[in-house]
């Protein structure tokens, strides 16, 4: 049995066995009887008309069922908003197989459904379509002209534009004694998590479905498929148990989904469709970027000015912003400061966020500049970092919640060996190996949204939580059960979190390094109200030694209630069940952000990792040695999956800086790499010695729990802390992601 | 994928007959590039020959004339960790250890490493034009994305590279390839196994339809003092060389009588210049003279947008690789750069 408290022990998930031995059902996995297949076709061309379709081939072939085309499709609904999902950008979102027009090269242009997926997927091959192609746009910086402000919308509340200047940024940087200039580009991601996307649709008759849905929100699924099908919500139960991956890329229902319910609403049939891995490749990625910086400082080192241009890619129908630019005032206390984000409308597909979007991106030009700074100042970069370190956040002149990020500094600095560094580029040598550390701050927001839990009391004295959240396999289903034992005082064993259900009571998707605090407080809201049923109860039983006790004298453990002052005075849940003659107890509640409390806050997690790199001297082959990150998240509920989300991160900064982009070809508007084969994220090799602290970060006023969020933060700081140890190592400033070693030579 | 008639043959002449019919009759052993090629419908096939069957071509065998024969059959793997591998030709097992990943190592054969395809992007996307995979419509790699592709010896209609380490190793042992077919057996030097694409980037290499590869037969002479594997590439493992360098050195106290060396990565075939070896003979082993030597292999060399960086690196690489094939024990694993 689990020792109490639950919070801070590095409980293994509990999950794992079932996923280590593959019982765990993912979306494509599950076996309904009936089942048909569906295979998507995608578009060969970047923009233009369909004219012609040729399906003669196909109907000959054995075991095909249906195709459906823009020209055959059943009418779905008519207004965007209606296919608006919960994260949709503004815009007019992408309608899959509604008019012959092709807006992207691998856009979704038809199904066929078969018997058998080989039989689906060879069928697709032998659709023929003529298209009339016209002239199209897929690089960022090449088209940097035609940068618009992005249009305004409800995705907006969640990432707000720019702030206004502050003071006056040109004339304090003209006059500035100190000042550093850079341009930055970063590459085009794709998530591909290890699971492909797919949709097993389970036809239950009458206008009802059953879904069995790669997503990160099933109720943004549901609502989805509501909506475009104009079905009742009620009749659309969508269940995601277990995700393989996500990174943001199933924060919008993906094309599978409208694809295997429109086949199976009309074959009325059940139906599954699975993307292959090229696939994969067809809608969202992390977004090129090119942002423009500027920064000044005084003679002794204060950040006087900043400047950060952004200008992110989107698509021709959606305007997909991140916040890229707005980062550095959170930080960094400079007077005047000229923040601008813009986009540029590519025929390509809408980016969508991949794991701290936009933070990582920005703050990678952020902490290079301050690297520059640094350098142009003959100031340690870490120095530099702590004279203008901020205990308020500067951009609203707001105290933080709780800012750890000294301790980060310190900490990780202390681990790390920051101490022996010889700042001269190039001095640091083993054997034909240049040596370079550098460091590098990170920023993340703490987002809370609100969240439902109902909570069952069985006769057997075990608790049942039901949420709609899903897992992504960050942990979520562990660190809930540790957070409701905590609050009822029963081992984890006698704890199930039900959850990856649309029908359970509601959660957003899951993104922002938000649901730990999302879900997690309204658990303890639940719980608490339980507890008071359950005390309520017990003083009802009639002889009850409670009767006359005051509720706060009466203690929650060991799944019993006690008496505070003599806690051998018990009664367990389960007598409790028994002498009541209930089967169970139930209580359900809503919890969110204190709004008004925080309003007078900002609140963000910080991180601080430091690098070390070895190059060598004349092939400029890159090797990350070793890295140190320490994240200041507020209360840590597991340290184990808490640090296993932060090694993940931490790996995927090298990848980014070192390793991983989509290879996009202008001339053919199209990706190039669409495979694990050639699209390169860091093998075993790749990676050596990395470390994670967390700091001690006490938060009482964030909520209830004390809880940040570690989804994201891992990754912020370390392509600048990578790209700073390379300079550090060669002298050489490669502002481009990824850095290939050639740029080295 | 298209549907294909499967076959098996049990031997040599039975194979080459199963071939016959059509030139879309083609050879699997290991699948591990074939069967790429044809889910991507980068090639069609009407029957897949399965020559796994043919047991004389599984073995590792030492042959009189104190050299080796390697079966065709034989798995990367296997060949890799063979003790007489590993023993006398051990720049073959780190070149081999160096390529693709354990899984694929275990299932690719000796036949058809020197059979796989290029890894150009546009080769294996049917949607883009490429001259080697469909003749006279245009190569997308001159004005695309040519990180990957040649700097010696491309066409006007094809940069695309050879992709194999283990050829790179063979190449500088000097094999030969042993070749059985309709009109009887054949044997070709390792030079001549492998074709520039010209224009006709179509045609990889010199094996005739219906020939099979029996074998490769290593000379007796496997440099096992000095030698090198060098690749340089994207990531620590599982991808393709950018450069890479095989060298082969026979020394005599510090001067040099005989010199081997091969690039990958660069080329349509496995780049060796037999000048520049005869540079090296009787020459001091220094840096210099190295220097001067890939000058001489990289005469002529041609970088595009992407890859012009191929050049300096691949006489970085040579130089560095020569050095290391000095002090053998330095190597690490992957064929990373030491020293």
């Amino acid at each position: 049995m689990t020792k109490l408290p639950s919070i801070g022990q590095p409980v293994s998930r509990l999950e794992g066995r079932q996923k280590v031995t593959g019982s765990a059902k993912y979306a494509g996995e599950y076996n309904v009887s009936d089942l048909l297949y569906g295979y998507v076709v995608n578009s060969t061309i970047t923009k233009g008309k369909i004219t012609a379709i040729d399906t003669s081939a196909v109907k000959a072939l054995k075991g095909v069922e249906a195709i459906f085309t823009h020209e055959n499709r059943p009418s779905t609904a008519w207004f965007d908003l209606q296919y608006a999902d919960m994260d949709a950008p503004p815009g007019t979102v992408f309608k899959p197989l509604h008019d012959n027009k092709i807006k992207f090269n691998g856009q979704p242009i038809a199904l066929v459904v078969a018997q058998d997926f080989e039989t689906a997927r060879y069928a697709a091959t032998l659709i023929k379509f003529e298209y009339e192609e016209e002239a199209f746009i897929t690089g960022l910086v090449t088209n940097l002209d035609k940068a618009h402000e992005p249009k305004k919308g409800l995705a907006t509340m969640l990432k707000p534009p720019p702030p206004p200047p502050v003071g006056d940024f040109e004339k304090a940087y003209s006059c500035a004694p100190v000042k550093v200039a850079a341009q930055y580009t970063h590459a085009t991601e794709h998530h591909n998590p290890l699971e492909m996307y797919a949709s097993t649709v389970v036809y239950e008759g009458k206008g009802k479905l059953t879904i069995y849905d790669k997503t990160q929100g099933t109720i943004n699924s549901q609502l989805f498929v509501a909506n475009v099908f104009g079905l009742h919500y009620k009749d659309v139960r969508v269940l995601s148990p277990f995700v393989g991956g996500g990174f943001g890329s199933g924060l919008r229902p993906q094309y599978q989904l409208f694809m295997a319910v429109m086949a199976s609403l009309e074959l009325k049939h059940n139906v599954r469709v699975t993307l292959d891995r090229s696939q994969m490749f067809t809608f969202g990625h992390r977004p090129q970027t090119v942002q423009n910086l500027r920064f000044a400082a005084d003679a002794e080192g204060n950040v006087t000015a900043m400047n950060h241009s952004g200008i992110g890619e989107t698509s021709s129908y959606e305007d997909y912003a991140e916040i890229l630019t707005s980062w550095s005032h959170m930080l960094y206390p400079a007077k005047n400061t000229l923040f601008e984000y813009d986009l540029v409308s590519l025929d390509l597909p809408t980016p969508i966020d991949m794991r701290a979007p936009g933070g990582v991106s920005g703050m990678h030009a952020i902490e290079c500049m301050m690297d520059e700074l640094a350098y142009e100042l003959k100031m340690d970069p870490l120095e530099l970092r702590l004279k203008n370190y901020s205990e308020t956040d500067p951009s609203t002149g707001k105290p933080y919640t709780s800012k750890a990020l000294k301790q980060c500094y310190l900490e990780a600095a202390e681990k790390f060996g920051w101490d022996k560094r010889n700042p001269q580029p190039g001095s640091m040598q083993r054997g034909n190996k240049l040596v370079g550390y550098g460091m590098a701050t990170g920023i993340w927001d703490a987002y809370q949204f609100p969240a439902r839990v109902q909570v069952i009391l069985t006769k057997e004295g075990k608790l049942i939580l039901h949420n709609a959240t899903t897992d992504i396999g960050t942990g979520t289903m562990t660190v809930m059960t540790q957070v409701a034992a905590d609050e009822i005082g029963l081992p984890l064993e006698d704890i199930t979190f039900d959850y990856g259900d649309s029908k359970k009571p509601f959660s957003m998707f899951q993104g922002g390094s938000a649901i730990t605090s999302s879900t997690g407080v309204a658990i303890v809201a639940v719980v608490k109200e339980l507890k008071k049923k359950i005390i309520k109860k017990a003083k009802g039983i009639k002889g009850s030694p409670f009767s006359d006790i005051k509720d706060e004298d009466i203690i929650f453990k060991d799944g019993a209630i006690a008496l505070r002052s003599n806690p051998e005075l018990a009664l367990s849940f389960k007598d409790i069940m028994t002498l009541i003659k209930e089967t169970e107890l139930k209580a359900k509640k809503m919890a969110g952000p204190d709004v008004l409390k925080l309003k007078n806050y900002s609140k963000a997690t910080h991180s601080a990792s430091f690098v070390e790199v070895e190059v060598d001297k004349e092939l400029g082959t890159i090797t990350v040695t070793r890295a140190v990150t320490a994240v200041a998240a507020g209360r840590i509920i597991n340290p184990k999956t808490a640090r296993s989300q932060v090694l993940g991160s931490m790996i995927w900064g090298i990848s980014k800086a070192l390793h991983e982009e989509t290879i996009l070809d202008e001339n053919l508007g199209k990706y190039m790499n669409a495979n694990l084969g050639e699209y390169h994220i860091p093998v075993h090799a790749d990676i050596h010695d990395l470390d994670v602290i967390f700091a001690d970060e006490k938060d009482e006023l964030i909520n209830e729990l004390g809880i940040k969020g570690v989804g994201e933060i891992g990754l912020v700081a370390i392509p600048a802390a990578i790209a700073n140890a390379i300079y550090h190592a060669t002298g050489k400033r490669i502002n481009s992601l990824p850095i290939h070693f050639d740029a080295l030579l | 994928m298209n549907n294909f008639a499967y076959a098996k043959a049990t031997d040599v002449n039975q194979a080459s007959a199963q071939l016959n019919g059509s030139t879309q009759n083609k050879i699997v052993a290991g699948g591990t590039n074939i069967n790429d090629l044809l889910k991507y419908f980068v090639t069609q096939a009407d029957k897949l020959v399965d020559i796994n069957p043919i047991i004389d071509n599984h073995t590792i065998t030492q042959l009189d004339n104190g050299g080796v024969r390697l079966g065709a059959l034989v798995t990367n793997a296997d060949t890799a960790y063979h003790p007489i591998i590993e023993r006398d030709y051990p720049l073959l097992s780190k070149a081999i250890l160096a390529g693709a990943s354990a899984q694929i190592r275990n299932m690719a054969t000796n036949g058809g490493n020197l059979n796989q395809r290029t890894r150009c992007y546009y080769f294996y996307d049917v949607n883009t034009p490429c001259n080697k995979r469909e003749p006279g419509s245009g190569c997308s790699a001159i004005k695309g994305y040519n990180r990957i592709h040649a700097i010696l010896g491309q066409s006007e209609s094809c940069i695309a590279v050879f992709p194999s380490d283990m050829c790179v190793a063979l190449a500088a042992l000097g094999a030969t390839v042993n070749i059985t077919g309709p009109d009887g057996d054949r044997i070709l030097a390792f030079a001549d196994y492998h074709r520039l694409p010209g224009d006709t980037p179509h045609i990889d290499n010199n094996l005739k339809h219906g020939e099979i590869i029996t074998g490769i037969d290593l000379p007796a002479k496997g440099f096992e003092k000095n030698y090198s594997y060098l690749k340089l590439r994207d990531r620590a493992s599982y991808s393709f060389a950018l450069v890479s360098v095989a060298i082969g050195f026979d020394l005599d106290g510090t001067i040099i009588s005989e010199a081997r060396i091969a690039l990958g990565g660069v080329a349509h075939k496995p780049w060796r210049v037999s000048e520049a070896e005869d540079f090296l003979k009787r020459k001091k082993a220094t840096r210099e003279n190295f220097a001067a030597a890939a000058d001489i292999i990289l005469q002529g060399a041609v970088g595009y947008e992407h890859n012009n960086f191929k050049i300096p690196l691949a006489k970085r690489a040579i130089i560095r690789n020569c050095m290391m094939a000095l002090n053998p024990e330095s190597q690490r694993p992957g064929a990373q750069p030491s020293l």
